[in-house]
């Protein structure tokens, strides 16, 4: 319930997710957004909701990520313009 | 990706991490009660069992977990939460009314067992769910 | 081009967090969403339903309806991913026609496909 940590966790999600954006390397990218999602679940127990922490550690982190990697199985690793 | 790594680390963590995986999947669907979790979390974990033991054994895991099994685990939890929404409404209460799913039985009691049920039901069914779509995913499912 | 979306995208940030100024604080008691219906849950939820998790009664008891969508539509996804992704038949599936490229990240990446195989 201490603002600093909320902060510095909202402030490094907003990172993340322009990082994200930004990458060229679309599997670095869905690293990155697995990392996202791994704050993202940090900062829900933070806010006192554990059950969303926890389903979003499940499927943010690991299912989310595990689909994205199979589909750019399919789809290539580099980003077209 | 539906062909066998030839890792033997690969081999031995899975085999290792998947029991604890799922022992701890099951201590969260059944203890939605008393702990954050439940049906939806406990469900997503038992999936990401199966997907760790299909990605490290490939074709082999098909015969622990068969590939038509999740459509089958994902339709029998999505019915069998329905009926159990019904059964109150067979006794007098509304859709998803457990404290009337049962006549002659404490309310109070009903309602406890429902959610366990209901917690159980949709378990399976994001379980079965998730692990059809990753086979739909790499090997394009069965018929 | 891509100032003008910076541009943009600074504006709407500007308004929202103008408009955060309106919210209730975090946890407050004297809030709407805290006053109307929350407070039975809290009150009642034990004695109700025997269970000491209060979001777990809520979610699987009092907006048992919710949550009972909310598993149809994990189903619908299931069901839509294959009723797209399936193998046919007389064919290699969709996914088998040629769409994995030479940057592939896995091995296995599928043939190109043949001309006139698609019956």
């Amino acid at each position: 319930m201490t603002w600093q940590i909320d902060f510095w966790l909202m402030l490094v999600l907003i990172m993340f997710a322009v990082l994200a954006l930004e990458v060229s390397d679309l599997l670095a990218a869905v690293g990155i957004l697995t990392g996202y999602s791994f704050l993202m679940a940090l900062l829900f127990a933070e806010l006192g909701a554990p059950d969303v922490a926890l389903t979003e550690a499940a499927l943010g982190a690991a299912i989310t990520g595990i689909f994205l990697l199979v589909t750019l199985r399919f789809v290539g690793r580099k980003e077209e313009h | 990706m539906t062909s066998r790594y030839e890792s033997t680390f690969l081999d031995v963590v899975s085999r290792a991490i998947v029991p604890l995986i799922q022992i701890f999947a099951l201590y969260v669907v059944t203890h939605g009660h008393y702990d954050p979790g439940g049906g939806f979390q406990g469900g997503v974990m038992l999936a990401a069992s199966i997907i760790l033991l299909r990605i490290a054994q490939g074709e082999e895991s098909f015969e622990r977990f068969p590939q038509s099994a999740g459509l089958y685990l994902a339709g029998f939890g999505a019915l069998a939460f329905t009926i159990l929404g019904f059964m109150s409404v067979v006794f007098g209460g509304n859709f998803l009314e457990y404290g009337y799913a049962v006549p002659g039985v404490d309310g109070v009691e009903l309602r406890y067992w429902g959610i366990f049920f209901a917690e159980v039901f949709i378990g399976f069914l994001v379980w079965g769910a998730l692990v059809a779509i990753y086979d739909a995913l790499t090997t394009g499912g069965t018929a | 081009m891509r100032l003008m979306g910076v541009v943009l995208i600074a504006i709407m940030a500007g308004f929202i967090m103008w408009a955060t100024r309106d919210l209730p604080l975090r946890g407050d008691p004297q809030s709407p969403a805290s006053t109307h219906v929350s407070v039975y849950y809290i009150e009642n939820a034990l004695e109700d339903s025997n269970t000491p998790n209060m979001v777990t009664a809520v979610l699987a008891d009092y907006r048992g309806f919710d949550t009972f969508g909310e598993a149809i539509v994990v189903v619908a996804a299931a069901l839509s991913c294959l009723l797209i992704l399936l193998r046919r038949r007389d064919d290699e599936g969709p996914l088998a026609q040629g769409y994995g490229t030479d940057e592939g990240i896995g091995d296995g990446d599928p043939e190109p496909p043949e001309q006139g195989a698609r019956g």
